[in-house]
């Protein structure tokens, strides 16, 4: 129940904004979203996060049959990968509440239940036991998320909304033929039964030849690479990240992009174990690409905002490689990644948000100086760069760390399938480079923005309207000149939640392990009966 | 083999409608207006009682369909026939104005269309009344008027639709093209006859078994060129490669509510005929080399390898072309085209295979039984679309009142007209097969089947025109719900007939409300679709001693 809760608080709340006045539409998003927060944070409380391998795999579970000839059930249930994504997309939802309060001004009724919907489905995607629900869950991010941006993107909205869509929905059809397959071979070995229960998928995929695993690998692939992206198809992200509006903006750095890499961790790797070990050191090979290449895109950018777009291409190289090092160090710092990405680039593209609402420009050519126009917004953009820069003591570190150190390991390890893991020290030594990379364009932005002799647009003067025809121009800047009191309690979350993955992550890593050493685990345990999941469900 | 008496069992359906469309023929006659208005009232009695006796049709319990390819196939087709017609209605329905005939009196101009009485009605049940009874055939000859008596009363609805030149220029393209169509699939069936010496379906499969006992190859020579030429013929009424080049032209010719209804009723009879055609060489029968293990539901390489271009072509062009055009009309006709393609990647896969060891067919491994869920979830989703182009109208600079056609005359449409516009917007995304409305899972079996029978291209190939289709359905869905009118264009506003607003509202409302019966709708399709087993002897050919019975499947 604890589950379906999370998943209907958002959609109750997004019918109560279609059936009230536009005028009421954010604080309704504002209350729903709290209440989804609580509601997840409650969950949190109740979850075993210390389960160990004898313990369930999943709490929470619920199963109901829902197309019983397909075999197609709506069964939910989560491990702490799962629910450690839940509580970010949770915490994201109020965050962009707040975000867009001032910016979104028009059809926001369309805007905030669109969000709010948006938050059901990437909810349902971490807590899907069942294939098609979680399919089903990760295409229906796209028409919210199309909506966003095509409604309220900036100048070249409508491309980058149709690419968006056109690119993520056709990788996904040719993974949903994959993971079809894979379930027609599940029935093959089942006398007939037909089920898209995860479980049972795996233990069929598991039994499929070297060469069907890599054909379903590349379907896999096809889908999940897109989305996360990797290297040669990630040109759609930059696109659809300066166009979408902030709110937009942050949810896709700190949610959608990681349901591609919860794909590739829940899927891809425990699937496939045999092709994924072959071909793990090209997927890294590209990971590593991406890191160098669109490290040194973002070098060259003065769009800021498209920086922080090419910089998430970059960091998320670095989750792809640690989760191709196939050990528990790559892996656990893979997931860790998933959350701490989320939050510091999320909190990036809102401080980027919360100055474009002020000067209507994000080119480090026209701005720049703005620690002593906005001393407090300065700060928390400073925070967040250094904790995507993986400063020690922020969140960034630990991930980034721990996955070089994963891939540096890897072939000295034990991997997936009892061989010894299919990086080395090479690939970690070529990451390491990339973290240098990173580092010099985000503090060279910052130094630009921040820093430096104060730089304004010419015409801009706050309170005065700007008529040039941009989507945005309605949005007459009353602002003050710095940081308000609900930017900051935006912001405020994220930096806390930075610091404190940063400082102590033991606990979080700690959880991780369980969900991580299932993988390894040749078979795994028979599925629960529905009546054995809930003495987890009972506990208060 | 079933004599005429009890045959007339299985078509209860068929003679309701007939009697309805008596009725609505006489009741069109009449002088009195209120006696004229309950034209539109028998006719859904009509569909009604037709669709419940439909659900009462011989099954395969019934002795009347004991030597039917399909016996189980009735319930299923003619109930959701009848049910789809029946949600059709309201959409054609506004064709006959009452209030208009008063405006004529007054002096408007007259609109042929809008102050029709009966007949109208009456081509409408007729047609349906053909879909059902292709649905019915046993025979060949029966088919071929079936099929007719689907389109002929078509070409009419077409041509008389509108007062535009237009309309009877698309009229008299589909009637053209339409007997050119009809003329190759009668040649194939002659040809058909001449190979096997049989009209019966049943008797038909039979030829074609004693050949397999034979050790010959029965779709070789006439048999497979009539066989050819019947398929390519009945792909005129599905709109299938290369027989699709009339539907945007007639589409946008036709008035909107008539084109609404060529997409689908034409499609049925044009599925139904193909099943009933295909039936009789069967799936999974394997000629040629006797020794030969028996893998699969699969048709023979002949007509495997033609129907498979023509799937594939169907898909691409449709959806490709789909792309270029900016009349949603139009658009809508590409997309049926496109649709067309993916319910052949049904036909390809048939009644599917057993898994080794076990007797049953998984559901999810039938194709038929997708081919005809999807038909069944095209009809409800295409339908939406139709019916809320159909809903508007606008007045053009002349003062002239004229359909809506264009993209930008539904630009924020959800903002101006919400109901119509949403039915746009959900009937839109289905038809694209966005989860969790319910063209995905109509794709979602025809994926599993399709893979199920190691039809692995296909589903790549129609995985990418999934995504090829995003493009345009989300051009119509962003027009409607994102864009701004632009504030010089003439505003559409309602169409005076109310039930197109009312059939778009409810196709739209079963896009979503379908859903959670998706499984239910699913095992009926999947039953409807059994083979006969009666037919089933000459399945497959073995080395060292004859085959005894095996099921075809």
């Amino acid at each position: 129940m604890t589950l379906l809760i999370l998943l209907a608080i958002p959609l109750a709340g997004a019918l109560f904004i279609a059936m009230s006045p536009a005028r009421q539409a954010k604080w309704i998003a504002l209350g729903w979203t709290l209440i989804a927060l609580v509601a997840a944070g409650v969950a949190a409380q109740q979850f075993h996060w210390n389960a160990g391998l004898a313990d369930a795999p999943y709490q929470f579970e619920k199963s109901w049959t829902w197309i019983k000839p397909l075999g197609v059930t709506l069964s939910v249930g989560v491990d702490s990968v799962a629910m450690l994504l839940i509580l970010l997309t949770a915490l994201l939802g109020p965050v962009c509440v707040l975000g867009s309060w001032t910016a979104i001004t028009e059809r926001a009724k369309l805007y905030y239940a669109s969000l709010l919907v948006l938050q059901t489905a990437m909810t349902g995607v971490f807590c899907s036991r069942d294939i098609i629900l979680f399919y089903l869950c990760f295409e229906f991010t796209l028409a919210p998320m199309y909506i966003l941006i095509r409604q309220w993107g900036s100048s070249n909205r409508l491309a980058a909304a149709t690419k968006f869509f056109l690119y993520t929905f056709t990788g996904s059809m040719l993974t949903l033929a994959g993971l079809v397959y894979v379930a027609w071979r599940a029935a093959g070995f089942n006398a007939g039964e037909w089920s898209f229960a995860i479980d049972d998928l795996q233990r069929a995929a598991r039994m499929m030849s070297g060469t069907e695993q890599a054909w379903v690998l590349l379907a896999m692939l096809a889908g999940f690479a897109v989305k996360v992206p990797l290297f040669p198809v990630h040109t759609w992200l930059p696109l659809a990240h300066t166009e979408a509006p902030t709110a937009g903006s942050v949810i896709l750095a700190g949610v959608l992009l990681k349901l591609g890499a919860y794909g590739m961790f829940r899927f891809t790797v425990p699937f496939l174990p045999e092709a994924v070990g072959t071909y793990a050191p090209a997927i890294a090979v590209l990971a590593l690409i991406g890191v160098i290449y669109t490290g040194l895109i973002c070098w060259a950018q003065r769009d800021v905002k498209k920086l922080v777009a090419y910089s998430s291409v970059s960091h998320l190289g670095f989750c792809v490689l640690g989760m191709m090092a196939l050990n528990t160090t790559g892996l656990s710092g893979s997931v860790l990644y998933m959350v701490n990405h989320g939050l510091s680039t999320g909190a990036m593209f809102l401080c980027i948000g919360f100055m474009y609402e002020r000067y209507h420009t994000r080119s480090l050519d026209e701005i720049g100086g703005l620690a002593s126009r906005m001393p407090v917004w300065s700060m928390f953009m400073m925070f967040f760069v250094f904790a995507s820069v993986g400063l020690p003591g922020l969140n960034g570190f630990v991930s980034e760390f721990m996955c070089m150190l994963g891939a540096f390991q890897s072939g000295a390890t034990w991997g997936l399938g009892g061989t010894l893991g299919p990086l080395g020290p090479w690939y970690a030594a070529v990451a390491a480079t990339g973290m240098v990379v990173s580092a010099i364009y985000l503090l060279y932005m910052a130094g630009k923005l921040v820093f430096g002799p104060l730089r304004e647009p010419h015409d801009h003067g706050h309170g005065q309207r700007h008529s040039n025809g941009h989507a945005h121009a309605h949005a007459e800047s009353t602002l003050p000149a710095d940081l308000t009191a609900r930017e900051i309690t935006a912001l405020l979350p994220l930096a806390v939640a930075c610091l404190a993955l940063g400082v102590y992550p033991t606990p979080v890593i700690r959880s991780l392990d369980t969900p991580i050493m299932r993988i390894f685990v040749d078979a795994p345990p028979p599925t629960l009966a529905p009546a054995a999941a809930v003495p987890q469900e009972a506990a208060p | 083999m079933t004599d005429m008496a009890s045959l007339l069992d299985a078509l209860r359906p068929e003679m309701a409608l007939f009697g309805a469309t008596c009725v609505v023929m006489l009741l069109g006659l009449s002088r009195a207006e209120f006696v004229r208005k309950s034209c539109a009232l028998v006719t859904a009695a009509g569909l009604l009682a037709a669709a419940w006796l439909g659900l009462r049709s011989p099954d395969a319990a019934s002795s009347v369909t004991a030597f039917a390819l399909f016996p189980s196939l009735l319930p299923f087709a003619k109930t959701t026939i009848a049910l789809v017609a029946l949600l059709l209605l309201p959409v054609l329905a506004g064709t006959v104005d009452r209030a208009y005939e008063r405006a004529v009196d007054k002096g408007e101009k007259f609109d042929p269309i809008r102050a029709t009485r009966g007949e109208f009605y009456a081509f409408f049940l007729f047609s349906v009344t053909g879909v059902m009874l292709c649905a019915t055939a046993n025979d060949l000859i029966w088919l071929f008027l079936a099929l007719e008596l689907v389109s002929l009363p078509t070409y009419v609805m077409v041509a008389m639709s509108s007062p535009r030149l237009r309309a009877q220029e698309a009229g008299v393209k589909y009637f053209f093209l339409g007997a050119f169509g009809a003329a190759i699939f009668l040649y194939g069936f002659a040809l058909l006859y001449g190979a096997t010496g049989a009209t019966g379906l049943g008797e038909i499969r039979e030829a074609f078994g004693a050949a397999v006992s034979r050790g010959e190859n029965p779709m070789s020579g006439v048999a497979l060129a009539g066989m050819v030429m019947a398929i390519i013929g009945v792909s005129f009424k599905i709109a299938a490669v290369p027989m699709h080049f009339y539907a945007p032209d007639v589409y946008q010719g036709a008035a909107t509510p008539v084109s609404a209804y060529l997409a689908f009723a034409p499609k049925a009879a044009g599925f139904l005929a193909l099943m009933s055609l295909l039936g009789t060489v069967g799936w999974g029968t394997y000629f040629g080399d006797p020794g030969a293990v028996f893998v699969g539901g699969s048709l023979p390489a002949e007509l495997r390898v033609p129907v498979w271009v023509i799937a594939a072509m169907t898909m691409t062009v449709g959806n490709v072309l789909a792309l270029l055009q900016s009349n949603v009309k139009r658009m809508l006709a590409y997309s049926s085209i496109a649709h067309s393609g993916y319910m052949l990647v049904g036909l390809i896969v048939g009644p599917g295979a057993p898994t080794p060891g076990a007797r049953n067919v998984p559901l999810a491994s039938d194709g038929l039984g997708a081919m005809l869920f999807y038909l069944l979830c095209y009809g409800v989703m295409n339908l939406g679309a139709f019916a809320a182009i159909a809903a508007l109208q606008k007045r053009t600079a002349s003062g002239q009142t004229v359909e809506v056609e264009t993209l930008d005359d539904i630009r924020g449409l959800c903002w101006s007209r919400p109901l119509i516009g949403w039915s746009l917007v959900l009937s839109a995304m289905s038809l694209l097969g966005l989860p969790p409305l319910l063209g995905f899972f109509g794709k979602l079996w025809l994926f599993t089947s399709a893979i199920s029978a190691g039809e692995i291209l296909l589903v790549v190939v129609m995985g990418m025109n999934s995504a090829i289709a995003a493009f345009y359905y989300l051009r119509i869905a962003a027009a409607a719900l994102l864009d701004q009118r632009d504030q010089l264009a003439y505003a559409p506003t309602l169409h005076p007939a109310r039930g197109r607003r009312l059939a778009a509202a409810l196709s739209a409302l079963g896009v979503v409300a379908l859903v959670p019966f998706v499984g239910p709708l699913q095992q009926w399709a999947h039953k409807a679709s059994r083979p006969n087993e009666v037919h089933a002897m000459p399945i497959r050919v073995e080395q060292p001693k004859a085959a005894p019975a095996q099921a075809p499947h």
